[in-house]
């Protein structure tokens, strides 16, 4: 009986991916470029099957949601890349819609990964999940093998300080950290700037309590009206535009000094907030 | 001692083609272990064998010579005597976490010191020492693959280890404290098979634990592939500290899986305090601190062992973690 049910569920999971997707799962797995063992597991932990889960939730987000614009994904190089972002909106679905839309408007599909912070590999369940769904752990080690492994990396050089930004301040970057720049040189890898255009209005936060946050030894404390109304909780259905920039390279001695990897790293950011300032100018609605 | 001495000399004659240093007697420490025994009959074919251990060694090959001391004695010394000692392969290292932590320390160190000040009044050009990717220690913020270069933290959260850093770190020393001496470090991952280690008793038991919430991924190496590693180590020009790790890494749950064993899976804490319970009763030979092993990473890049010192695993997953069951009391 059970195994029946669980059959069926299985059955409804691949037959809503499929639509989402306009194929079978497994074929788009199949050309994702990934390093699959015998296993069938890749040395990061990765696991396909683990992913069906993780795509269904994002593809819903990125599809029926978010209903996200994707434009110029076709600037996106085969083999490594580094995909550099602007952070928004509280909580990270910024990450989940650009990891869906490589997934699912990308040829070749890509898996990006991302880097998870030392703390959370340490909660379990919650580490378990994060290595199957192949999020590694920020150490530069890991970055550069995989880079050097010829995948695909997301980075959001603003760190918290961007996602926690409050309503005034939407869309204007904070400052960026210059540690993927020093990565990209030393593996000679591609920059792609990504501009996300719709997460600062999904969690509209007018204040920061930080002398809460720091009492809670959390990154930041948001005010935000909208979750004390019913339904509140859940993030506004904005319309999400995703923006992917020409590869940028650049050539040097990552062990640079400061201020010169900070010339470069500013030309990044500078590109990423010129394609955030044209694409708002662009847009007629935040909900469609 | 004379005796034995000719024996050894007559072994050699039989060797004329191999230089001193490829051709000479191995001095294997820890011979009696299982590990020992099986690096012993893989060798003794082809070179004279010299073995010290504190334990008899039953069923011993009539080639193999067998000194019955502890390595902290004097009588150490006479072993080296006759000058013959061509390498020396340190694999009598105490694991037992039962020992006092001063028996353990002047075991593993003063023992070790003593190898070391012999090793080098003899002038052996070779010595192997079989230290262990656990230097390294389960971590939460480890790389996914640590070189031989990361640092070893495995005292960190578990002292017992600190010894075992310690020969290691000797040995190290010895890089430039005795240049002419080729010295190797092997570290290897989890070694499994017939041996009586912490991994393979872990995999023995039925159900096997496991901490709820986490399934890291483990990299694994029969223990004919560490034997064939040390086999590599003694040719001559090899020196330098290598990681040894088995076929490609699989999460936990999939070599238990392979096993067929039922698996529980128990919340951290309370797994910890009824370890800890259990062995202050003397009901577990596993001390609480281990369980990081099965919670974090601790996996080891071997690029420079396959690339170096041409050492290639040849077994499967399957076929290493199902060697478990060939040492079951």
């Amino acid at each position: 009986m059970l195994t029946r049910l669980l059959g069926r569920a299985g059955d409804a999971v691949d037959d809503t991916l499929e639509n989402l997707l306009g194929e079978p799962f497994a074929d788009r797995m199949g050309r994702v470029p990934l390093a699959l063992g015998s296993s069938g597991v890749d040395p990061f932990g990765l696991d396909p099957e683990w992913m069906k889960y993780v795509i269904l939730a994002i593809a819903t987000l990125h599809r029926k949601y978010f209903r996200t614009e994707v434009n110029g994904i076709r600037n996106v190089p085969t083999g490594r890349v580094l995909f550099v972002a602007n952070h928004s909106g509280q909580v990270p679905i910024d990450g989940a819609l650009i990891a869906a839309a490589l997934f699912m408007d990308g040829e070749p599909p890509r898996l990006v990964r991302a880097m998870v912070e030392k703390w959370a590999l340490s909660l379990p369940f919650v580490s378990l999940f994060f290595t199957r769904v192949g999020q590694v752990v920020g150490v530069p080690e890991n970055a550069t093998r995989l880079l050097s492994q010829g995948e695909a990396l997301l980075v959001f050089p603003e760190g918290v300080r961007g996602i926690s930004k409050t309503f005034d301040q939407r869309y204007k970057m904070t400052e960026f950290g210059l540690g993927f720049m020093r990565l990209a040189m030393e593996t000679d890898t591609p920059i792609v700037p990504v501009a996300v255009v719709g997460g600062e209005e999904q969690y509209i936060s007018v204040a920061n309590f930080d002398g809460l946050a720091k009492l809670l030894r959390a990154p930041a404390f948001p005010i935000i009206p909208q979750v004390f109304f019913p339904g509140g909780q859940l993030p506004l259905p904005t319309k999400y535009r995703l923006w992917f920039g020409e590869p940028m390279r650049f050539s040097g001695d990552p062990d640079d000094d400061d201020s010169i990897i900070e010339e470069k790293v500013w030309l990044v950011r500078q590109t990423v907030q010129s394609m955030l300032n044209r694409a708002l100018k662009e847009r007629k609605h935040i909900f469609w | 001692m004379t005796e034995s001495a000719t024996l050894r000399a007559a072994a050699r004659a039989r060797l004329p083609s191999l230089p001193p240093s490829a051709g000479g007697a191995v001095l294997i420490t820890g011979i009696c272990g299982r590990l020992g025994k099986q690096l012993a009959r893989a060798l003794h074919r082809e070179r004279p064998v010299v073995g010290v251990d504190r334990r008899p060694f039953h069923d011993k090959p009539k080639d193999i010579e067998h000194a019955q001391v502890d390595i902290r004695r004097k009588k150490l010394k006479d072993v080296f005597r006759p000058g013959d000692i061509q390498a020396v392969v340190h694999l009598g290292i105490m694991h037992d976490p039962r020992a006092s932590a001063a028996e353990h320390h002047s075991w593993n160190v003063s023992g070790f010191t003593k190898l070391l000040e012999y090793v080098s009044q003899f002038r052996v050009p070779k010595l192997v020492v079989l230290s262990s990717a656990n230097v390294y220690g389960p971590q939460p913020s480890n790389p996914q693959f640590l070189t031989e270069e990361a640092p070893l933290l495995g005292g960190q959260n578990f002292s017992d280890i600190r010894d075992l850093i310690e020969v290691d770190m000797l040995a190290q020393s010895f890089f430039w404290k005795l240049p002419e001496t080729e010295t190797v470090i092997l570290r290897p991952v989890h070694i499994l098979g017939s041996v009586h280690n912490a991994p393979s008793n872990f995999l023995r038991l039925n159900p096997i634990v496991t901490v709820m919430g986490f399934d890291p991924m483990i990299q694994v190496v029969h223990q004919s592939e560490v034997v064939r590693a040390i086999e590599l180590a003694l040719m001559p020009g090899i020196r330098g500290i290598y990681n040894l790790a088995g076929p490609e890494p699989v999460p936990l749950s999939r070599y238990i899986k392979i096993l067929g064993r039922q698996r529980i899976g128990v919340p951290y804490s309370l797994a910890r305090m009824v370890m800890g319970r259990m062995w202050s009763l003397r009901l577990t030979t596993f001390p609480a601190p281990e369980l990081d092993h099965i919670r974090y990473i601790c996996m080891v890049d071997d690029r420079r062992a396959r690339q170096v010192l041409g050492f290639t695993p040849r077994m499967s997953a399957e076929e290493t973690v199902l060697s478990v069951d060939d040492g079951r009391w």
